[in-house]
């Protein structure tokens, strides 16, 4: 087992189909396992029990697809990213694009530490038309506060959902379906989750899918 | 018809953890289904976290998707909250792979290796929108079978499964597959009847309706015997000679599973020839897989799967004649990929420790050993043959070596235990604990689990009754108070578990009706603690005037057993010649030295001689 870490590689990819349903800890293993079968020289933590060195940026939610999930992996060994492509692509199952990989310094700032922001594409089928969702966004944003329950080890939490939203836009209707773009906080210090928007608009809905589609962070305000 | 896409998404939005039925996993395999003519479903009756850790039905997907006219898919059973929107919805029961409804099917087979899944069994059909009594399946298809190591007796199960496989399914699942393709394809389009009456010739096939039963006033079974010429009177297990590929590419599970591992068979059968343990006599007889055969196996099984793990498993793996050089050997190869290894079954011997010492250079997680019993004396009546100092010796090398967390089984409840013998555990116990503590700076822990005996078919103890629910009571209460030692932790079973699962275990088909009646009341997953209602059985034997109590007796030497048509290749005869030499405290060394006449050897002489030389049998 190798601990030196000579080298970074940042991992752009995708998760949809049956994989939306992996937890985060699921996702990690079905990583560390494909890094495995491609035979990448992943550098492992030194300790009593030695793990693989990857760090994901953003828990992504259970019943989420994306298409921006990021994932740093430590090497042990050199690779350029055509080379990693090259070798983790075929091993990659099926719900799962690789899509991007590039070199960043060791020592950069973590995406986890930083994030700011996700962008989601939100699709629905409801009753409604175009119109009326379209209001009841402009009467949802047009509040002060967002005051809703969440469950904490157990216990009912009030919270502001309102702070947590940037935009939230009426994008089309196509096909029975009807398109909210969202940007919401995600991150350290709290994240907006699209479905808590849903329930808040209070838009009668038959079914919805939630794909994320873009992570913001920051290396500069919140570098430490 | 297949289930949608949309359909499963609107249901999994309403489940705890959607992964366990979306499939298409690493390593799955799904074919076409319009142009493959037999096609199975493989269904383990729990969840998908304990059926995706079956070795036996990940050795039958790899085999019959081997066959191109062939398919299979895999089923398990949903949890209660999957099962009520399926309900709700009208959705049935359907496959991981394809996600075909489970009645779309030419066969749906069930791996049956614990009773306290048959409610599930029937669960699982009737979400099928399958008829749940096998005489009320008119439809052709699909035909319900079972496997697994309680199809030993299958007779509880009679009423639900039209055949079952006895023995290793490996040659026999393919040979009955193989019929009901050219049953299929008959232009004169058979009926099942027909199809059926064919199959009952396929050695290792036992189909129940075939076969009819009389009992005595007393209650007692005087007969059990085929009520067509063609079905044969005892139906004899089928073995392969060698064990067959390992698979090596097995699907990679989408949530942590039970067994979160590679899985390498290292060896089938036991030589040890402990007397309580039916799996030592009906995977007789031993066969070990050549070092180099288990060496490559887990190099490829690691490339195709990327485990971190891989368990070299078997009923003892200690004693697999080239099991240092296998250990030695994959450590070896695999010391830059940081590959663990483990054993599941060690003995209580000083080669353990060597072996463990071996597969855990860095961390020392946790050993597990089975004295079983605690006196010398009791030991020597189930065979475990094992000295007292040895048992020391061997923990004593285990703390010297870094261990501080030992893992021991027990037995309570075994044929002629007295409290004396329940109480040595305590004092064996404490005598480990305060050794450990002499040894080891450090605080080490000790954790008991103590079960209760079960009398199991085809074992030499398959005559003696389930100790009362009286005496395993006082017995657990008996270590309770002599065990007061902080980090020494002791767990029970559950005596109504216990106490169901004796029940099935020796059970005939008159339980039928008992177990249809506690699943329509609502019985499902009983090996689930939390799930599992007694008083729905208590009502069941109740209603259906059923004395539970009758199997769980001792049973006279010359009675009838419900299990004696089902031919291990093991002797009747020998099985009571153990019994008495049990009662008699005389040890039978292991058969690798010395043979038995246990009767495998002339059930089998003809797989012997295609056996390679990897049998244990002298």
């Amino acid at each position: 087992m190798r601990h030196q870490v000579t080298q970074r590689l940042r991992v752009t990819f995708g998760i949809h189909g049956p994989l939306i349903y992996l937890s985060v800890l699921d996702l990690g293993r079905l990583w560390i396992r494909l890094l495995r079968r491609a035979r990448v020289p992943v550098a492992y933590t030194q300790g009593f029990s030695p793990h693989p060195r990857l760090q994901f940026a953003a828990a992504l939610p259970v019943g989420y697809s994306s298409e921006c999930e990021l994932v740093d992996i430590f090497l042990a060994q050199e690779l350029t990213p055509a080379e990693f492509l090259q070798m983790t692509r075929p091993q990659a199952p099926l719900g799962l694009t690789i899509q991007h990989v590039e070199n960043v310094p060791l020592k950069a700032k973590s995406p986890q530490a930083n994030m700011q922001k996700a962008h989601y594409r939100v699709l629905l089928q409801s009753p409604l038309s175009p119109k009326e969702i379209e209001a009841k966004v402009q009467a949802l944003l047009s509040r002060q506060s967002i005051i809703r329950q969440r469950r904490k080890k157990g216990r009912k939490v009030d919270y502001d959902l309102r702070p947590l939203i940037y935009e939230i836009r009426y994008v089309k209707y196509q096909g029975n379906l009807h398109q909210l773009h969202m940007v919401l906080r995600c991150g350290p210090k709290g994240s907006g989750r699209p479905e808590e928007i849903l329930s808040a608009l209070e838009i009668p809905v038959d079914y919805y899918t939630i794909c994320r589609t873009r992570l913001i962070w920051d290396l500069e305000e919140n570098a430490q | 018809m297949q289930i949608s896409e949309e359909t499963l998404q609107r249901l999994l939005a309403c489940v705890q953890k959607p992964a366990r039925y979306v499939g298409q996993e690493w390593n799955s395999i799904t074919k076409d289904w319009a142009t493959v003519t037999v096609k199975v479903a493989l269904a383990y009756p729990d969840i998908y976290e304990i059926g995706m850790s079956n070795l036996g039905l990940t050795i039958l997907y790899d085999l019959v998707n081997r066959e191109p006219d062939m398919l299979a898919e895999r089923v398990y059973a949903p949890w209660h909250d999957m099962e009520s929107v399926m309900r709700s919805a009208g959705i049935p029961l359907f496959s991981l792979e394809t996600r075909h409804p489970l009645a779309e099917f030419d066969v749906l087979g069930f791996s049956l290796q614990h009773e306290l899944t048959y409610t599930n069994v029937l669960n699982m059909l009737d979400l099928a929108q399958i008829p749940v009594l096998a005489r009320e399946r008119t439809n052709k298809v699909p035909l319900v079978i079972a496997g697994g190591s309680c199809t030993y007796n299958p007779e509880p199960m009679a009423d639900f499964i039209d055949l079952f496989v006895i023995g290793e399914g490996e040659e026999v699942l393919l040979e009955l597959l193989r019929a009901i393709k050219t049953w299929k394809e008959d232009p004169l389009s058979p009926s099942k009847e027909e199809l059926l009456r064919r199959l009952v010739h396929i050695p290792g096939v036992y189909i129940p309706r075939f076969y009819q039963t009389r009992y005595a006033n007393d209650g007692t079974l005087t007969e059990l015997s085929p009520s067509i010429p063609e079905a044969p009177p005892r139906v004899r297990k089928r073995i392969i000679p060698t064990l067959g590929p390992v698979p090596t590419r097995p699907v990679l599970p989408h949530i942590q599973v039970v067994h979160d591992r590679g899985m390498v068979e290292i060896q089938r059968g036991c030589s040890r020839g402990c007397r309580f343990c039916q799996a030592g006599i009906i995977y007789r007889p031993i066969r070990e897989r050549p070092v180099q055969e288990v060496l490559e196996a887990i190099d490829e099984l690691v490339a195709h799967t990327g485990y971190e793990e891989v368990g070299l498993v078997s009923l003892s793996s200690s004693d697999h004649s080239g099991i240092a050089k296998i250990v030695e050997e994959a450590m070896a190869r695999h010391r830059e990929d940081g590959l663990a290894i483990s054993l599941p079954s060690l003995r209580l011997d000083s080669f353990s420790i060597q072996l463990a010492e071996m597969i855990q250079q860095t961390r020392k997680t946790g050993l597990t050993f089975a004295p079983e019993a605690g006196s010398q004396r009791l030991r020597n009546v189930i065979n475990k043959g094992i000295e007292e100092e040895e048992i020391f010796r061997t923990i004593e090398a285990a703390f010297k070596s870094g261990w501080n967390r030992i893992k021991l089984y027990f037995m309570i409840g075994l044929p002629t235990e007295t409290d004396e013998d329940v109480l040595a555990i305590a004092q064996l116990v404490r005598r480990i604990y305060h050794q450990g503590k002499a040894l080891r700076q450090r605080r080490i822990e000790l954790n008991l689990s103590v079960a209760t005996f079960v009398p199991k078919p085809h074992t030499p103890f398959q005559w003696v009754p389930l100790a009362s629910r009286e005496t395993i009571m006082h017995r657990q209460q008996l270590l309770r108070e002599n065990i007061r030692e902080r980090r020494v932790h002791l767990s029970y079973h559950d005596w109504q578990s216990t106490w169901l699962e004796a029940i099935f275990s020796r059970g005939d088909r008159r339980l039928g009706p008992v177990i249809y009646r506690a699943w329509r009341s609502g019985a499902s997953f009983d090996a689930w603690n939390e799930h599992f209602d007694p008083h729905l059985w208590e009502q069941a034997f109740q209603k259906e005037k059923i004395d539970p109590s009758s199997y769980l007796r001792e049973q006279a030497p010359n009675e009838l057993l419900p299990w004696e048509h089902i031919d291990t290749g093991v002797t009747k005869d020998f099985l009571w010649r153990e019994y008495e030499r049990a009662l008699r405290g005389d040890l039978s060394p292991d058969c690798r030295q010395r043979c038995h006449n246990c009767g495998i050897l002339q059930a089998f002489a003809k797989e012997r001689k295609r056996s390679k030389n990897t049998w244990g049998c002298p």
